[in-house]
């Protein structure tokens, strides 16, 4: 008997299943076929057409310089490592405060109406204001005030900036995750008992929360590009490293290795995003 | 001696009035089926007495307590009633047992160890006790809206209010949630439920309220309702069910 006429169970498969599973995988490894050449002629393309390009040669020595990209590299990878701790810093805190401003919005009492109005004022304000200007206003506003304890580290400043700008889009991304969750689900916590603390805690949230992680991983990867506008107010990260080298050696071949170290970063998260939706939809369905 | 009481109880939405001026008290262990058409009114008079609507106007006596003042501790009241709704609504981020042991162990202070036992006990009493450890989502209908009234039940609530827990079942899984139902009665458990099921209504009810536009038309003895009903609109009913032989 063949290989693969044997159905699992022990079942021995008709000639016409063979037949479909036969033409099934000629039909898959055509697919992946015609997959490969199309990308290796869209790639040929793309190079053909830069290479050719009037300009071609002046970017290639001002992008593509082998031994200024070797120079410069330590340098732009020291001052990514203070975008990574920005990051690293700056989003622990925006989920928990995106989390409490989407919960206030959410109290029903009387008794908090001031925080419930505070909230939703900070989310119009801090979303309509383009981070780039809230980083500005931040880092050499909050300075100038000279008040006592405020921070005059730009670091600390790039943070809260960030922070303030993040956590309004994070709000409302919780807050339509809390949105999704079924008004029956409210409906049966509170019949058990629940008051609308405990609901909100052990069955509205854990649901929220699961919803909103693709999302809230988009916001992520925003965030961690974003991270290059703090050098707008002089901290030295990685942007800022390769804009100093590009300056005083005229080549921007630093720029590239910043990019690539910010793309670097990013990638995993996206597939990381994309492996959670596709296991979320996995779900879903079966 | 009633355990509830609802007076003139009236409930608007968008200014039409779902409910008109019911009356009616439920006896301790006595079990009340409300039947009547779709969009009569049965859920809203179970969700009002639940507090989960708040009432227009009248007023419900919980152990003569009026529960609709806006003075009563919702929460205090809706833990001496159990809920079961048409669409289960389990958590499904949870597993069976933590289903049922969320609402003693986070409202009513039952340590867990205790709580747990207790859930265990009443999934082997109806039939259960392999599907501790699943998740809402393994489970068929049936076993879902078994486990929403044993979740209900885990309070050990005075009163239970069914609402059409078995709308959303296929016929050959009904007769499992309505054997639970059954042994509830036998437990002397006081229930409300609305229902479509005119034949479990009969033989499980003490008294049948047949509930028209809201307004309570005719109450009676299973027996008085299914054989000789008073009202015009409620033989106009039975005679529409029995024509799509629900009964």
């Amino acid at each position: 008997m063949p290989a693969g006429t044997v159905a699992g169970g022990g079942r021995v498969k008709s000639a016409r299943q063979v037949e479909r599973e036969r033409l099934r995988r000629r039909r898959a490894y055509r697919s992946g076929s015609v997959a490969s050449a199309s990308t290796i002629i869209f790639l040929a393309l793309v190079v053909a057409v830069v290479v050719n390009a009037p300009g071609w040669e002046r970017v290639r020595a001002a992008f593509f310089d082998p031994a200024a990209f070797a120079e410069a590299l330590p340098d732009v990878v020291a001052g990514f490592w203070v975008n990574v701790q920005i990051f690293l810093i700056a989003e622990p805190l925006i989920l928990i405060a995106g989390l409490l401003i989407a919960l206030v919005r959410e109290l029903r009492a009387p008794v908090f109406f001031p925080l419930r109005a505070l909230a939703v004022m900070y989310v119009d304000v801090f979303r309509g204001v383009p981070t780039l200007l809230v980083i500005l206003l931040v880092g050499f506003g909050l300075p100038a005030l000279r008040l006592q304890g405020v921070p005059d580290d730009e670091v600390t400043l790039g943070v809260i900036a960030l922070t303030l700008s993040y956590t309004a889009y994070v709000a409302e991304v919780f807050r339509a995750g809390i949105a999704t969750v079924h008004p029956g689900q409210r409906a049966a916590a509170r019949s058990l008992g629940l008051s609308h603390t405990q609901a909100m805690r052990y069955v509205v949230l854990p649901q929220a929360v699961r919803n909103v992680v693709p999302p809230l991983l988009n916001d992520f990867v925003s965030l961690q590009k974003d991270t290059a506008l703090v050098s707008t107010i002089g901290v030295i990260e990685a942007l800022r490293q390769a804009q100093i080298y590009a300056s005083s050696k005229f080549n921007y071949t630093p720029y590239l290795a910043a990019a690539l170290l910010f793309v670097l970063l990013t990638i995993p998260m996206a597939r990381f995003t994309d492996y959670l939706a596709a296991r979320t939809a996995r779900r879903r369905g079966a | 001696m009633t355990l509830l009481r609802i007076e003139n109880l009236w409930k608007d939405y968008h200014g039409h009035s779902v409910l008109r001026g019911v009356d009616l008290a439920v006896a301790p262990h006595e079990v009340v089926c409300l039947i009547g058409a779709s969009g009569s009114g049965k859920s809203t008079l179970l969700r009002c007495v639940n507090l989960l609507e708040t009432v227009d106007d009248g007023a419900i006596f919980l152990d003569e307590e009026e529960i609709t003042s806006p003075r009563a501790d919702a929460d205090a009241v809706r833990k001496r009633i159990g809920m079961v709704f048409q669409s289960y609504n389990l958590f499904p981020h949870m597993t069976v047992l933590d289903n049922i042991c969320l609402a003693p162990v986070k409202a009513h202070g039952v340590p867990r160890g205790r709580a747990e036992e207790e859930a265990r006990e009443l999934l082997t009493r109806f039939g259960l006790a392999d599907k501790a450890g699943a998740y809402p989502d393994r489970l068929s209908g049936g076993q879902q809206q078994r486990v929403a009234i044993i979740r209900a039940l885990a309070t050990r609530p005075r009163l239970m209010l069914l609402d059409e827990v078995t709308s959303a079942l296929d016929p050959a899984l009904v007769a499992e949630v309505l054997g639970v139902i059954r042994e509830l009665r036998e437990g002397g458990m006081t229930m409300i439920l609305a229902t479509h099921e005119m034949g479990f209504a009969r033989e499980i009810a003490d008294t049948v309220c047949f509930l028209d536009e809201g307004v309570l038309r005719e109450r009676g003895t299973p027996e008085q309702i299914f054989t000789e009903p008073r009202h015009e609109r409620t033989r106009a009913f039975l005679s529409t069910v029995i024509a799509s032989r629900r009964l």
